[in-house]
């Protein structure tokens, strides 16, 4: 034996398995481990599904009452047939994961604050934020909650049992191809993950308040009360509300008082504070939902349509699903990670959400007696507080520990150990109705099988947080809306700012009774429709929170279409989704045109304004318009607000388009024209718009250069993937729309599925979302509705019975579930 | 012969140990060695038979997934990697990889006879 070569051999051929067993960090970035990732047998290549894989099985697992039947029809639905509701949910959690596994852990695992656990330091502060917002806190107090109710527990069990017979089956060479590339394991899942979920969905929906409240404050001290109000009305004179103006309300049954301080010591009183929250839900999550009864369609029998607006992202938020069992049979978009249908319909009628936006975030600013945080003063005494402790695990570094205190308003947020520069010595508790034991999935379990209206209102009214607006229509001709949530009945102005907490005197003063929630049946207008704009009119006996809470503009195209329109078909209504018509843009574009000085510009210029001035409105793929007028206006809104919003040394938020375009429209005098940083003199609205616009057309000579006039190219549309890379996402969408608009399709946000029912004998429903139904990036059924979801196409729904999914040639495979 | 010999029951062991997922994904590292200490060759060919092995098996097993894939994962993996998107270069890179530690192991264990 050759002893020297024979160790140096063996070292390098060791230190090879080494080196390609290890994560290597690359530019920033964390390898795979290649030797693991590219081994063809249990590497990567393993989730290169065959295009022509058979999904049929027979499948015996434990736990399981009956027999279940599935049949996956060729966009790969799921229509699952039990014998009793609780198998079918434990398919439904065992299908969730088959298909979407990482995506229902990675994202629990951001609710939950444990992403620097897989990925590293880098996430801690992510982290942080989220548990000390109490993320974990509210998911425990609702889950602790709806176990008292037997129905919803077993349901959830039942779902978390079928989720881990998932995982416990996988082989390690079969698990999603994610976890290969980050290098980590499945771990089994728990009814209390489905309760983490919903409260990612409660923080997209609400959570934007934890970030606004302190930008609101921060902009009330910057400008004082007087100017702040003029900048961050409460309400818009364009304003088309969910409940028509002119409605009476009956006498409130609360009536809020403000604290008699409460001028000199919350509105006028200035504390700085500042902090940013790591991820901003999107100001624009919501959504566009509509009923038309019979009455204004051609076939006589009512449409629902609804489209919620959230983060565009591959593996989609939905997972479409049809649940067939003797108590009921539904259909609808469900999310992975929950069982039940969330958006959809059955039998009987169909339901659909938007985001009601209301503000139910507060902070309030705590005194305690010392920096051990035991003490806090409230009502004069010393009172004790409790501790909550978040251990947030680190890949490759000690834990991080959180010390949390909690308070009679809720955890405290911002502390000694948790601050910036400007909350330095501030102590503020965030109290929040996500945090309260909330009704979890309860009102979505019960809508599955409502039949009635009666049954609807009896669903919607248990629902507690994010607050939404239910549309319903039924077979029945009965067509309804509702926004229901547990809404603070607020004074005005209260909890805009970061409130003082050393007595009740700023608390809540009660939750608005559900009969006196926003609503509205069989209007004798005909249809009902909601576009997160201010649910009421001012008449409305409850504070409903800052206008620049509520998107203005598609409230107000939707409702004029819908008035314009009779003998309404399916194909209308398809049309109405997928609307590019700027309403925003028609009023806004007399205005730029009135105020800017034509004849000073050369032809170059002026060019561009033709342009502007001959675009038909529409923000379609190829028109330019659009591009010119978003360059031009947002360039004027930097005009306007910049000279402030660079003077301050906290953020604030910039005022929103129709503060400013109502502003011009009244045409009074305004005082943001001038620019503050210049002294030899005073600018007027003419100046502003001349300068926006030749600092506009600097930007569109280059972006016509780069031929990215183009509104579609401009505004270049993508769905992530969750881990936003390129390689996973599909980018540059030949798509129009944008905000402001009913195809509400911005950059990375927008329409996240579109359904339109039509209630007639037999349910005629359509819909489509930008994704597929696997989440596997090595199946063809990854992003199979993309390219539909961007071109406006929708997919007919199938709807059918067992006997009839058996024999249907839609029904490409066969799954069925039995106990072992 | 012998070399063929080696090709063949190295890719061959490799490939019966690679079906137990549960170990490691380097396994054929230590069926490499053992066939290069039954087989033995001059360190040189010892190393091809070993890379060949691996080089030939990872090669065409991934051909195999990535064929009844439509190339549909490959191309977005040879974009993460970054391999500039050619699944082409992607199935040679995972046969190098494999090869050379293969071949590594091989030589290793061509060192254990004294070379005649």
């Amino acid at each position: 034996m050759r002893i020297v070569p024979f160790l140096i051999s063996g070292l390098c051929t060791a230190g090879l398995i080494l080196v390609l067993n290890t994560q290597l960090t690359v530019g920033g970035s964390k390898t795979p481990r290649l030797g693991y990732f590219l081994s063809p047998q249990l590497g990567f290549w393993q989730n290169a599904e065959s295009t022509n894989t058979d999904f049929s099985g027979e499948l015996k697992l434990n736990g399981l009452k009956g027999k279940v039947d599935v049949f996956m029809d060729d966009r790969l639905v799921p229509h699952i047939y039990a014998e009793n509701d609780l198998d079918a949910y434990y398919v439904q959690g065992y299908i969730h994961a088959k298909f979407r596994l990482w995506q229902m852990e990675f994202q629990t695992h951001v609710a939950a604050g444990r992403l620097s656990e897989i990925v590293g330091e880098e996430r801690l502060a992510t982290d942080r934020f989220f548990r000390r917002l109490g993320m974990v806190y509210g998911a425990e107090q609702t889950m602790a909650n709806m176990d008292t109710d037997p129905e919803m527990k077993a349901t959830v069990d039942a779902y978390a049992d079928g989720v881990n017979a998932y995982i416990q089956s996988l082989k390690p060479e079969q698990i999603p191809f994610e976890y290969k590339l980050l290098d980590y394991k499945p771990e089994a899942w728990t009814p209390l993950k489905t309760y983490l979920f919903l409260m990612y969905m409660s923080y997209d929906l609400t959570g934007g308040a934890a970030a606004t409240d302190l930008k609101m404050t921060n902009a009330k001290n910057y400008f004082g009360y007087e100017d702040f109000n003029k900048l961050y009305p409460n309400v818009h004179d364009s304003l088309n509300p969910i409940i028509p103006s002119g409605t009476l309300f009956a006498d409130p049954a609360i009536i809020p008082v403000a604290p008699l301080n409460s001028d000199s010591v919350y509105l006028k009183y200035t504390i700085s504070s500042t902090a940013m929250a790591p991820v901003v839900p999107d100001k624009d999550n919501g959504s566009n939902n509509w009923a038309v009864s019979g009455s204004k369609t051609k076939s006589g029998r009512p449409i629902l349509c609804n489209d919620p607006h959230l983060g565009l992202n591959l593996p989609s938020l939905w997972f479409e699903v049809q649940i067939n069992t003797p108590s009921h049979n539904t259909y609808g978009a469900s999310f992975p990670g929950s069982p039940a249908v969330i958006i959809g319909f059955n039998d009987n009628i169909a339901w659909g959400v938007t985001n009601a936006g209301r503000d139910v975030l507060d902070y309030y600013d705590i005194q305690f007696k010392d920096s051990t945080l035991t003490e806090y003063m409230y009502n004069g005494e010393w009172t004790q507080a409790e501790h909550r402790k978040e251990v947030i695990k680190v890949k490759g570094k000690p834990a991080s520990i959180e010390n949390m205190a909690l308070t009679v308003f809720g955890p405290v947020m911002y502390d000694n150990a948790y601050k910036n520069s400007s909350t330095d010595g501030k102590y503020l508790a965030v109290h929040w109705t996500a945090n309260m034991p909330g009704t979890g999935l309860q009102t979505f379990y019960k809508l599955n099988r409502s039949k009635n209206y009666d049954e609807y209102i009896n669903a919607t009214s248990l629902w507690s947080c994010p607050g939404q607006n239910f549309v319903f229509a039924s077979k029945t001709n009965d067509i309804a809306i509702k926004q229901q949530g547990a809404f603070i009945a607020r004074w005005e102005r209260q909890g805009d700012f970061v409130m003082p907490g050393t007595d009740d005197s700023y608390a809540w003063q009660g939750i608005i009774p559900l009969e006196e929630n926003p609503m509205m049946k069989n209007p004798g207008r005909g249809f009902v429709s909601s576009a997160n704009q201010m649910s009421t009119d001012s008449t409305y006996p409850y504070y409903l929170g800052a206008a620049n809470n509520f998107p203005l503009y598609r409230g107000i195209i939707i409702n004029r279409k819908l008035s314009e329109m009779n003998n309404i078909t399916v194909e209308d209504m398809q049309h109405l989704q997928m609307d590019n018509y700027n309403v925003f843009a028609e009023m806004a574009r007399p205005v730029l045109l009135k105020y800017l000085a034509i004849n000073t510009l050369n032809a170059d210029e002026k060019k561009y304004v033709d342009l502007l001035a001959n675009w038909n409105l529409r923000s379609d793929v190829n028109e330019k318009g659009p591009t010119i007028f978003k360059c031009i206006w947002d360039s004027l809104e930097n005009e306007v607000w910049g000279d402030e919003i660079s003077k301050s040394k906290l953020p604030f938020p910039r005022p929103d388009a129709p503060t400013l375009l109502e502003s011009l429209l009244r045409n009074a005098s305004f005082i943001f024209e001038d620019n503050i940083n210049t002294t030899d003199k005073k600018e007027t609205i003419h100046d502003d718009v001349l300068a926006a616009f030749k600092k506009a057309y600097t930007y569109l000579v280059k972006l016509e250069k780069e031929d990215r006039l183009e509104w579609a190219r401009f505004k270049s549309t993508k769905v992530n993937h969750l881990l936003k890379l390129p390689a996973l996402s599909r980018l540059q969408l030949p798509i129009g729309g944008g905000e402001h608009i009913i195809n509400a399709a911005k950059e990375t946000h927008g329409p996240s599925w579109r359904m339109i029912v039509h209630l007639t004998d037999e349910i005629e429903a359509y819909g489509v979302y930008p994704g597929g139904q696997s989440g596997n990036p090595g199946s063809k059924f990854y992003d199979s509705f993309v390219d539909a979801w961007a071109a406006g196409k929708y997919y007919r729904i199938v709807f059918i019975g067992k006997e009839a999914a058996a024999k249907s040639e839609k029904m490409k495979w066969h799954l069925t579930f039995t106990n072992s | 012969m012998k070399f063929f010999v080696s090709i063949v029951l190295t890719a061959f062991l490799a490939f019966v140990a690679g079906i137990y997922s549960t170990i490691p994904w380097w396994s054929f590292a230590v069926t490499s060695l053992i066939v290069a200490i039954a087989i033995h060759q001059k360190p040189g060919k010892a190393f091809l038979s070993g890379f060949l092995g691996l080089f030939l098996l990872w090669v065409g097993l991934s051909l195999f997934k990535d064929a009844a894939n439509e190339h549909i994962l490959s191309a977005k993996v040879a974009k993460i990697l970054p391999l500039g998107g050619s699944y082409i270069a992607l199935i040679l890179v995972t046969g190098i990889i494999g090869g050379l530690v293969s071949g590594l192991s091989s030589v290793t264990g061509s060192y254990v006879k004294k070379s005649k």
